[in-house]
């Protein structure tokens, strides 16, 4: 820790009296280089996920509590560069400027010093105080790359700390380094760029001394220099002179080079990050012409053959896995919990009575779905992520996701949405561009996720047969390149190409896997759980004062003439946006039969099964969707759902109908 | 047969056979716009002419000389369309019909001066790729140079997509064409140029291809990737 050097006045072993007082570290670096994992070791599992104010972004925070300092942890979003051409850089470039966080931890993979080094440059442009996690130096000695830590603390004058995240490895020396760096406050030292570079940012950092819009004077050059829109629009505010002179000055850059000066800068940048990458790396070489495991592995999982149907067996090994395995804890849960106190949605008595029963049904259901269908699935998900399957997955339907005005990327909202569509529709922050977020949350909505399988497994295969069952989930899938092509064509906004990153494989790690199950389960528990239960009490207690019965006559044109369906099941709909697997049990309720086929006749059953399928998403769903996207498009998707489960349900029961 | 149709009629077959393999005349006929029995008719001439080969109830393929005249024409078509877009802001939608009368009353010089004027467009205003001219010249920079106050340093090597090499193959970064926030993106991932890089795989059905640099592996988009180009490496890399 050569930062620690100059500093006398800190003393790590005895905290100053004011314990209470409060850190603020952000943890940033590229995408895959372990940041998550370090996050997850530095603050445990008690993390606050949720939205960047007003941005469809991530912020995960947490409290790392370490020698008596309680610190808030914030991990800024995974980028490659502080520019602001994406929302993640612009959150991650203002938090930094404008939060003063007290210490910047930057997280970099050894195995890839160069292009993690381009981003601690800006970063050191920045001048917040710094410390350098090295992480992953297992993996880099696996490539026959030695780093020396203590050298490029030097170079760069900050502490660097080699770790090992996903194994815990240093994670005690970093906190103890962030603790020690919040007091001494170690500063980056400036890194030089070529000569007809540097006389530019000089001449523009004397015409403006103090910086401008709270960002550092040399970051404020470089950015004018690059053209920065957002700089250049702040400066001209106060100073249209300077601005001016520095866009002549990256005129004259663009002159010399034949390119815009924001490339000339990466590529100083990427020069100035290789000399030092140069500098503290040595470089083994590798064993004679040995084929790395990934390569091996990706000769399979990329073949043009292989490939697919690798992918069609992880997806349905996935999906026989989740339900298999949910139908039985399903059935051991719900046979526990209704020995505690029976589960009965339609119920009349006092008002205490029925609220108790109302929040106990929806409790059970909210249990009996999440614990057994849905924590399976993202435990078996996080497994195929972490190892980096789900990346080559991205690769091989990236073209096919073209279709749809999506790339590859979006293939993780889309298969998490068959565990359950709210944490699928949140998951679509990943995808950069505003229109291709929306369109991949829509369509996740579409997805049949685990409850609605439930539905059609449980009333269309048992009672009409399996081959209508697999009809119906084909129909979903036309419907979604159909209406995600239509989507594409008819929404504003555009549609960038993928650029990703392929991470090696490795063998998934036990904490990594749990955490990112548990964060899945947490955001899915936050608002299911909550909409299941008040939503139940709302249901029964409405039953209850005999409100439903207007229901059904209200209903009656849409279920009765439309579908062809009895009137009674128009409350069951209703009881579906609640949970939609509730229809099953509020239509045996009503019914009062469990052999639906005694009731209802062949058709009867597909039509509902499809509307089921397709109408209104869950209001847990409604309620996630409004969040990210706001409420109009929120509503939107609802009433335009609805409308296309009318009308695909009455073409089916006239057309089809008479047939059966 | 006027040369105007005989043109349409290669330029659709290119089409058909890069989709299917080989042109049916049902498809053909579709494509140009007339009756099947026409189409037999004139895809005699052509394989009398040695444009294609046509075998009756089956279809046409282009031989080594229809495909050449076909690309050319597509090739022109494409330029037409950037010019008629870019330059002359005529509607996207309309394009299409203006250049396809345009293509087949464009002269080599002209050609080449609209390539020129238009700095060596990538692709047509559609997306579809503009295949390079097949003058003899070493890249689009050694015509563009000519006569114009560009950087000075023409290019000696061929260039290429990167896209273009071959599984294993690597290359140094010579030049990244597209918008700015592309080569931003690109150049922020380690793209810089006279950066090696090395083709790991291409995806099937021009899906992403994987591109080695930095010691990082990454995934990028068909359309994007073809914006990178590369001077192949000899025996000079390392």
């Amino acid at each position: 820790m050569s930062g620690c050097k100059d500093c006398s006045g800190c003393d790590l072993l005895h905290p100053p009296v004011d314990t209470k007082a409060e850190y603020v570290v952000a943890l940033a670096g590229n995408a895959n280089v372990g940041k998550s994992a370090t996050f997850n070791q530095l603050t445990g599992v008690d993390q606050d996920i949720g939205n960047w104010p007003g941005k469809t972004v991530e912020r995960a925070e947490a409290l790392l509590q370490h020698r008596g300092r309680r610190i808030r942890v914030i991990d800024l979003p995974g980028i490659y560069s502080i520019n602001a051409l994406s929302t993640e850089e612009q959150v991650s470039r203002e938090f930094i400027a404008h939060d003063h966080p007290d210490v910047v931890v930057n997280v970099l993979d050894a195995s890839a010093l160069e292009r993690n080094l381009f981003f601690t440059l800006q970063l050191t442009e920045l001048e917040s105080p710094l410390v350098i996690a090295l992480n992953q130096a297992d993996l880099a000695a696996k490539k026959g790359i030695v780093l020396d830590a203590g050298k490029l603390s030097a170079l760069i004058g900050v502490p660097v700390i080699p770790t090992v995240a996903i194994q815990g490895k240093g994670i005690a020396e970093l906190s103890d380094a962030i603790i020690h760096a919040t007091c001494s406050r170690p500063r980056p030292k400036i890194i030089r760029y070529g000569k007809e570079v540097e006389d530019r940012i000089a001449r523009i950092q004397a015409l403006l001394p103090g910086g401008s819009g709270g960002y550092p004077a040399r970051w404020t050059a470089i950015k004018l220099l690059e053209g920065d829109p957002d700089t250049v629009w702040d400066v001209r505010q106060h100073s249209p002179g300077v601005a001016a002179a520095a866009l002549e000055s990256g005129r004259e850059l663009e002159k010399i080079h034949g390119e815009p000066a924001a490339t000339v800068m990466s590529a100083e940048r990427y020069h100035a990050a290789e000399e030092l990458a140069a500098s503290v790396m040595e470089i083994r070489p590798p064993g004679d012409n040995e084929v790395s495991l990934t390569e091996k592995v990706d000769r399979i999982a990329l073949h043009p053959v292989l490939g697919y149907l690798l992918l069609a067996a992880t997806i349905s090994g996935l999906l026989v896995w989740t339900f298999v395995i949910g139908a039985w804890i399903s059935g051991v849960l719900t046979e526990f919990l209704s020995a505690i106190a029976p589960v009965e949605p339609l119920i009349t008595g006092t008002l205490p009575e029925i609220i108790f029963n109302g929040a106990w049904t929806g409790f059970v259901a909210a249990l009996t779905l999440i614990v057994p269908y849905v924590i399976p699935f993202y435990l078996v998900l996080a497994l195929i992520e972490d190892s980096g399957f789900l990346t080559r997955f991205s690769l091989m339907l990236d073209k096919g996701m073209h279709r749809m005005g999506l790339h590859g990327k979006a293939i993780i909202p889309l298969v998490l949405g068959f565990g359950c569509t709210v944490p699928a529709c949140l998951s679509c922050r990943i995808i950069e561009s505003p229109k291709q977020k929306l369109i991949a949350a829509f369509l996740v909505t579409l997805i049949p996720c685990s409850a609605r399988t439930i539905v059609i497994l449980g009333v269309v295969a048992v009672f009409v047969n399996i081959w209508w069952a697999l009809f119906l989930y084909l129909l979903v899938f036309v419907l979604i390149v159909v209406l995600g092509r239509l989507a594409f064509r008819l929404l504003p906004g555009e549609s960038v190409g993928m650029i990703m990153e392929m991470p090696d494989y490795h063998v998934p790690h036990v904490k990594g896997v749990l955490g990112q199950t548990w964060q899945r389960t947490r955001s899915l528990i936050g608002i299911v759980l909550p909409a299941y239960i008040i939503g139940s009490i709302v249901i029964t207690g409405a039953y209850a004062a005999g409100l439903l019965e207007p229901i059904n006559a209200a209903l009656y044109p849409v279920t009765v003439i439309l579908l062809g369906l009895p009137a009674m099941t128009g409350v069951v709909f209703i009881f579906g946006i609640i949970r939609k697997e509730m229809t099953i049990l509020a239509l045996a309720a009503i019914l009062g039969t469990t052999v639906f086929s005694d009731v209802l006749t062949p058709i009867q059953i597909i039509v509902f099964g499809l509307v089921t399928l397709l109408y209104a998403p869950c209001i847990s769903t409604i309620l996630a969707l409004a969040k990210d996207f706001g409420w109009k498009a929120a509503l939107s998707i609802t009433a335009l759902e609805t409308s296309l489960a009318v009308a695909l349900g009455a073409l089916l029961f006239h057309l089809i109908g008479p047939f059966l | 047969m006027a040369s105007e149709q005989l043109e349409e009629y290669l330029e659709s077959i290119l089409d058909i056979e890069e989709k299917h393999g080989i042109a049916r005349t049902s498809a053909i006929a579709k494509c140009v716009k007339v009756a099947p029995a026409s189409v037999t008719e004139a895809l005699q001439v052509l394989s009398d002419k040695g444009f294609v080969k046509y075998e009756p109830y089956k279809g046409a393929t282009l031989t080594e000389r229809g495909r050449e005249m076909a690309r050319k024409v597509k090739r022109r078509h494409r330029l037409l369309e950037v010019f008629l877009t870019d330059v002359l802001h005529i509607t996207r939608d309309n394009v299409h019909d203006e250049a396809c009368k345009m293509e087949h009353t464009l002269s080599d010089e002209t050609e080449c001066a609209l390539c020129k004027l238009l700095n060596a467009p990538a692709r047509c205003p559609h997306g579809s790729l503009i295949e390079a001219c097949n003058r003899k010249v070493e890249s689009c920079s050694a015509c563009l140079d000519e006569g114009q106050a560009l950087p000075a340093s023409t290019r000696k090597e061929p260039l290429l997509p990167v896209t273009s090499l071959a599984p294993g193959q690597k290359g140094t970064i010579a030049f990244i064409r597209g918008d700015n926030g592309v080569v931003q993106r690109l150049t922020d991932l380690g793209l810089t140029l006279k950066t090696e890089v090395q083709l790991v795989r291409k995806a099937p059905l021009l899906g992403p291809v994987e591109i080695a640099v930095r010691k990082t592996k990454l995934a990028i988009d068909h359309a994007i990737a073809d914006h990178i180009f590369v001077t192949p490496c000899g025996e000079k890399c390392k």
